[in-house]
């Protein structure tokens, strides 16, 4: 039984020194220059809201949108937590982009030979039995690597313990069907960036549930148009045989071809 | 061959070769120096023009599928002389389409992979098993007239033995992806705006796709019976016209009831950018030509048929782009506006379309001659 992985965020402890993309670039070998945004050099970057620090990131979700729509399942789900994306697979139709509800992929629109880029949450180091590199690298505890459940339940016993320091939400927790990034903030999530109306239902149900009734639509519909093309072939051959020569009169038969203009 | 003659230059006929040449040099460009450098496509807006087109080109040909499904199934042999050129345009319809689509991928140079490489659950893979395999049934049903042309008629009876479940299977594939491309948007309810998201989506889609098919037809009949040739009586079009105003109440109905459940309504009285392209896409789209086609006079002349239909594919272009574009702009901070390449690149691949039409119309026998009255009923594929 594999441990799914989580990192817990905790917005009132980030001081916004910006180690964690420091750590991370250095482990993925990436430009060292600091940025503020997501990009294809900066895997993790930081936002401020009056004061507030709050990491950005791929959400590494329980039931991936990015996961579930790509065509050739290049993206994919692994047992441990992260999101694991296989350029070789990749065909390029940026499904994942316009998908998923976090808008963290990003895609290497210079090249001719396009990759997306996306946090890895560290899946070569955690196979190593390390953490990730941007936990390791944090100095005050804001970023926390563990276990999904043991980090979810040390995040409530935060929340006991220090009452008024939070607000009363784990986002992550169930949001999108859950994430394996958890945050703690102490102002509401939605003045710090995030969507909170997303829901608890996975992205991906919606699609499953048109999906569903594609087997039915096939059988029914297949069955309904054997049968209409039935009915009408015999219509038709009852006609031949009653009025043999003469053109169908009666109101039901076509109009058109009597009427036809010279 | 026919192509040994010099083609006498026309206005359309120079127009075209432009276009073409344009789209060419910016194909050329957009593999040579990436999307980037070409297109205004962004992390922020990854899907533009060019997916709106492949919306276009689908829509337009479902006239494959809803006269074939008239005619070889419903036994509506009127209709008859319109089933090539409607499977023409089909044809011609998906094979741009692929074109369009091996131009917007990253890497069209694995564009085989999802035959290999599966993941059912993904809308995009059930849309790119339904385009091949409709293809391979189009081609099917394409062949006799290719094999008539050269008197191959051994073929054309094997082909006609199995005619029927293939066009069985391919009336359900078009109903698959034509709702398909509807799904596509499920999944993005946070970005695609409430005028254009609903859980209808896919059932909307299908059900516009009937309406602007037959548009089509009705136009390509009009274009087409110029020249002293009659593909269709006056009394069968306005009959097809009869069918799209019931289809354009069906879908208005089931539109506004939708919206109406969900609450969105209210969101149309004021005058914002999402509900001024919903008000123009509704009224001049769908609305105007409903209330031209119960007109008798309308769906009886060709003065009146010819800007009705146009309003439909109009109409219906509009609710496609509105849906991959517009409603998923955030007005005016997250806009989109194609680059020069990516529309040259889109009117290019048009005009190969139109060109293609009017090459294989002339080589191969797409119209048959109008059936005669009292002629014996021929049910020749």
């Amino acid at each position: 039984m594999v441990h799914k992985k989580a990192l817990l965020l905790d917005v009132s402890m980030c001081i916004g020194c910006n180690s964690c993309q420091a750590g991370c670039k250095v482990e993925n070998q990436l430009d060292p220059k600091v940025e503020s945004f997501l990009s294809l050099t900066a895997f993790t970057a930081l936002d401020e809201y009056n004061g507030k620090f709050v990491r950005r990131l791929c959400q590494h979700c329980e039931v991936p949108t990015c996961v579930s729509v790509c065509p050739v399942a290049a993206l994919t789900k692994s047992e441990a937590g992260p999101v694991v994306y296989d350029a070789q697979k990749c065909i390029g139709c940026r499904y994942c982009l316009q998908a998923c509800p976090f808008r963290v992929p990003r895609y290497e629109w210079h090249s001719t030979h396009p990759r997306i880029q996306k946090c890895t949450f560290c899946a070569s180091r955690q196979a190593r039995g390390l953490q990730t590199a941007c936990a390791e690298a944090c100095p005050t505890g804001a970023t926390k690597f563990g276990d999904r459940d043991a980090l979810l339940l040390e995040a409530t016993e935060r929340m006991r313990k220090e009452p008024g320091r939070y607000v009363d939400r784990i986002y992550g927790q169930e949001d999108v069907g859950g994430t394996s990034m958890l945050y703690l903030s102490p102002v509401p999530f939605e003045q710090v960036g995030f969507d909170t109306r997303l829901g608890q239902t996975p992205m991906p149900l919606l699609t499953h549930r048109a999906m569903d009734k594609i087997p039915s639509v096939v059988s029914v519909g297949s069955v309904l148009l054997a049968g209409i093309w039935w009915i009408t072939n015999r219509r038709g051959e009852v006609r031949r045989q009653e009025g043999p020569g003469d053109p169908p009169p009666g109101p039901g038969s076509p109009t058109g071809a009597s009427k036809e203009q010279p | 061959m026919k192509a040994l003659a010099l083609p006498r230059l026309t206005p359309w006929r120079v127009i075209a070769g432009l276009l073409i040449a344009a789209g060419t040099g910016s194909a050329i460009a957009r593999f040579t120096l990436g999307l980037g450098a070409t297109t205004h496509l962004t992390d922020q807006f990854p899907w533009g023009l060019w997916i709106g087109f492949d919306f276009l080109g689908i829509g337009l040909a479902a006239a494959g599928f809803t006269i074939v499904a008239a005619v070889h199934l419903f036994h509506a042999t009127d209709y008859e002389p319109i089933v090539r050129p409607a499977i023409l345009t089909a044809f011609i319809g998906y094979l741009l389409v692929v074109l369009v689509l091996v131009i917007d991928l990253g890497r069209p140079e694995h564009f085989w992979h999802p035959l290999v490489m599966w993941n059912p659950h993904s809308v995009m893979f059930e849309i790119t098993w339904c385009v091949i395999l409709y293809s391979t049934v189009l081609s099917l049903e394409f062949a006799p007239i290719v094999l008539e042309k050269f008197h191959l008629h051994a073929p054309i009876k094997w082909i006609h033995t199995f005619s029927l479940p293939f066009m069985i299977l391919g009336v359900l594939l078009s109903t698959l992806h034509q709702s398909s491309f509807g799904s596509l948007y499920l999944i993005v309810p946070n970005r695609l705006h409430p005028l254009w998201y609903s859980p209808l989506l896919p059932v909307l889609f299908f059900v516009s796709c009937i309406a602007s098919g037959l548009a089509m037809v009705i136009l390509e009949t009009l274009i087409l019976s110029r020249n002293g040739r009659t593909l269709l009586s006056t009394e069968l079009r306005a009959d097809l016209g009869k069918i799209i105003a019931v289809v354009l109440a069906i879908y208005l109905v089931v539109r506004f009831q939708d919206m109406a459940a969900r609450g969105v309504l209210g969101q149309l009285r004021t005058f914002t950018y999402h509900s001024l392209a919903f008000d123009g896409e509704i009224l001049a789209g769908f609305v105007l030509p409903l209330i031209l086609l119960l007109v008798p006079g309308v769906r009886r002349s060709r003065r009146g048929l010819y800007p009705v239909t146009i309003l439909v594919l109009a109409g219906f272009a509009a609710n496609r782009l509105n849906t991959a574009i517009t409603g998923m702009e955030v007005w005016p901070t997250r806009t989109y506006f194609p680059s020069l390449m990516e529309v040259l690149i889109v009117l290019g691949i048009a005009a190969i379309g139109c060109s293609a039409f009017a090459v294989i119309a002339r080589v191969l026998p797409i119209f048959e001659p109008v059936p005669a009255p009292e002629g014996t009923p021929d049910e020749s594929f």
